[in-house]
């Protein structure tokens, strides 16, 4: 659904984007990770034809980016939901969404539809007279991902959608887009939330104005930190660690009764490590694999870049 | 360009100017002013003095006083398109707008629109309560009826062109400024040299006759369309989202 190739933009001397390669599956909800200042929001921005790109090529469906005759077409199959919600404070949320329903030549019968769907589906409904400045910053934010979704986009770019806002609201912002993940819509998502991505995203990349890598968040855990096993024993003592270093793995962490191992294929290695152990007098109380975080692969590359 | 678009735009800004009383009042005063107070206060001091007016006076009043509609056009649409613009860009509504299908022309167009419709409104409603009110007035002593005539009308003509000018110098304004009340004062000094023109006539370097206020409206007009592909290269998306401070 979205392709890009050596995507570029520069502003004058500084490159805020450089060479981004990437492809987003129709359906996928594909988390943009980086820090602030990496090029998120320019991506984006190049991708919803609002800056040009300085150079590269990208495609949205059948449309290219940088065509003229395609920038309408590409705005009217996408729907952006910007950092910085925008909404119009004086008029009411049910006027706001119908201003903008009117640029997507959706006609009096099918706004009203619409309005009324997506208010009802985000609890907005009974608020719709209201002043939109009156509302939470949590409402607002609902307010201003219904609006981006007005004209049913195929393509939906959310920019860093919870940031600034607090855990309950930011929970119900979450939960929404993991609703419109069912409903099979492609998703770009723009954060910096390692936690959000994780929970919703099917893939990630991970952007420091080139891009670092991409892939799923268990396969980004997997490639970049192997996979940790932590063995509880009753009593940890020298002999015991040893025992498993001689084996030639990693010895990470010992911590209290505690020993964690990075391991890289935990199924086949676990029952030799506690053959090594018990033959070293340890007691084996019981394994669990420790999954490294997301976090971790993310500050291991945004920090080694 | 899509004038439907650009009318959407327009009626969402007159929407908010509704609940932006300030606005409106700002944008209605000054007409408003010259149309009903400059005939009252004539008449009251006149009556209050007891001298009698003569008719050259007379004339020369009602067309010293009507000038000051261009000077109104020139400045009081600086209330409303600062706010449009500075306005939008406060609420950092300008983004999510450009996201649309919309081009760019049709959101300035749509601005100039918001920002024309009322000023001219209350400048045409202000001449036309000027023209009666003076007639009233001024009937018996000329024997005649003085309005409507050409010199009102090369000043109507030329009103919307002053008006127009400002919006646009307004757009430019905006890029650069981050308040609206900075926006405002700035836009506010368009006025000087419709002001300088005014004096100069007063003081007699000039005359400002039905010839040269009909010249000074086709100057005015060229102007704007000049100014208007300044405005439109400043109204440009990347413009706005990546240099507009």
């Amino acid at each position: 659904m979205i392709d890009t190739e050596n995507l570029t933009k520069k502003f004058g001397d500084n490159t805020a984007v450089d060479s981004v390669t990437l492809h987003v599956d129709e359906g996928e909800v594909f988390g943009f990770l980086g820090p602030n200042g990496a090029g998120k929001t320019t991506t984006v921005r190049m991708l919803a034809c609002l800056v040009a790109k300085s150079s590269g090529s990208a495609t949205i469906g059948d449309y290219e980016i940088g065509k003229k005759a395609d920038q309408p077409k590409i705005r009217e199959i996408i729907g952006l939901l910007t950092e910085n919600v925008g909404l119009y404070e004086e008029l009411s949320a049910y006027d706001n969404l119908d201003f903008y329903g009117r640029f997507y030549k959706l006609g009096e019968q099918k706004r009203k539809e619409r309005i009324e769907y997506l208010l009802k589906l985000l609890e907005l409904w009974d608020k719709k007279d209201s002043a939109a400045g009156t509302f939470s910053k949590g409402m607002k934010q609902k307010l201003a991902i219904a609006r981006a979704l007005i004209h049913d986009p195929k393509v939906l770019f959310l920019d860093e959608p919870t940031a600034n806002l607090d855990p309950e609201a930011s929970k119900i912002v979450r939960d929404f887009v993991l609703e419109l993940k069912k409903e099979k819509r492609t998703i770009f998502l723009n954060t910096h939330l390692l936690d959000e991505a994780e929970r919703i995203c099917d893939r990630v990349a991970i952007l420091k104005t080139r891009l670092i890598t991409t892939g799923s968040p268990q396969e980004l855990r997997n490639s970049l930190t192997g996979r940790k096993v932590k063995f509880q024993l009753q009593q940890v003592d020298e002999s015991v660690s040893s025992a498993i270093r001689k084996m030639g793995y990693h010895v990470e962490d010992v911590t209290g009764n505690s020993i964690t191992v990075n391991l890289k294929d935990p199924e086949k290695e676990n029952p030799l490590i506690l053959r090594t152990v018990q033959s070293a007098g340890g007691s084996v109380i019981f394994v669990t694999e420790v999954g490294s975080s997301l976090e971790d692969v993310y500050l291991k590359l945004v920090k080694g870049d | 360009m899509d004038l439907q678009n650009a009318w959407n735009v327009a009626v969402k800004d007159l929407k908010i100017y509704t609940k932006k009383k300030s606005v409106i009042y700002a944008t209605v005063a000054m007409p408003l002013i010259v149309g009903f107070a400059f005939p009252l206060i004539l008449d009251y001091s006149f009556r209050r003095t007891g001298k009698v007016l003569s008719a050259a006076t007379a004339l020369g009043l009602m067309d010293t006083f009507s000038i000051f509609f261009i000077i109104a056009a020139a400045m009081v649409p600086t209330a409303i398109a600062s706010y449009s613009l500075v306005g939008e860009k406060v609420q950092k509504s300008l983004e999510p707008l450009l996201a649309t299908p919309m081009s760019d022309g049709d959101i300035l167009l749509g601005k100039t629109m918001s920002a024309l419709l009322v000023p001219l409104g209350a400048i045409y409603g202000g001449s036309i309560a000027f023209m009666s009110l003076m007639d009233y007035f001024t009937h018996d002593l000329l024997g005649y009826y003085y309005y409507p005539n050409w010199h009102i009308g090369a000043i109507l003509l030329a009103a919307p062109f002053a008006a127009l000018l400002s919006v646009e110098l307004n757009v430019i304004i905006s890029s650069r400024m981050t308040d609206v009340r900075s926006a405002q004062q700035s836009g506010a000094l368009l006025m000087l040299p419709f002001l300088g023109v005014f004096l100069a006539s007063e003081l007699g370097f000039f005359t400002l006759n039905d010839t040269n206020l009909a010249a000074i409206a086709v100057a005015l007009a060229a102007i704007s369309a000049a100014m208007f592909f300044v405005a439109k290269a400043t109204f440009q998306r990347e413009e706005i989202l990546t240099r507009w401070r």
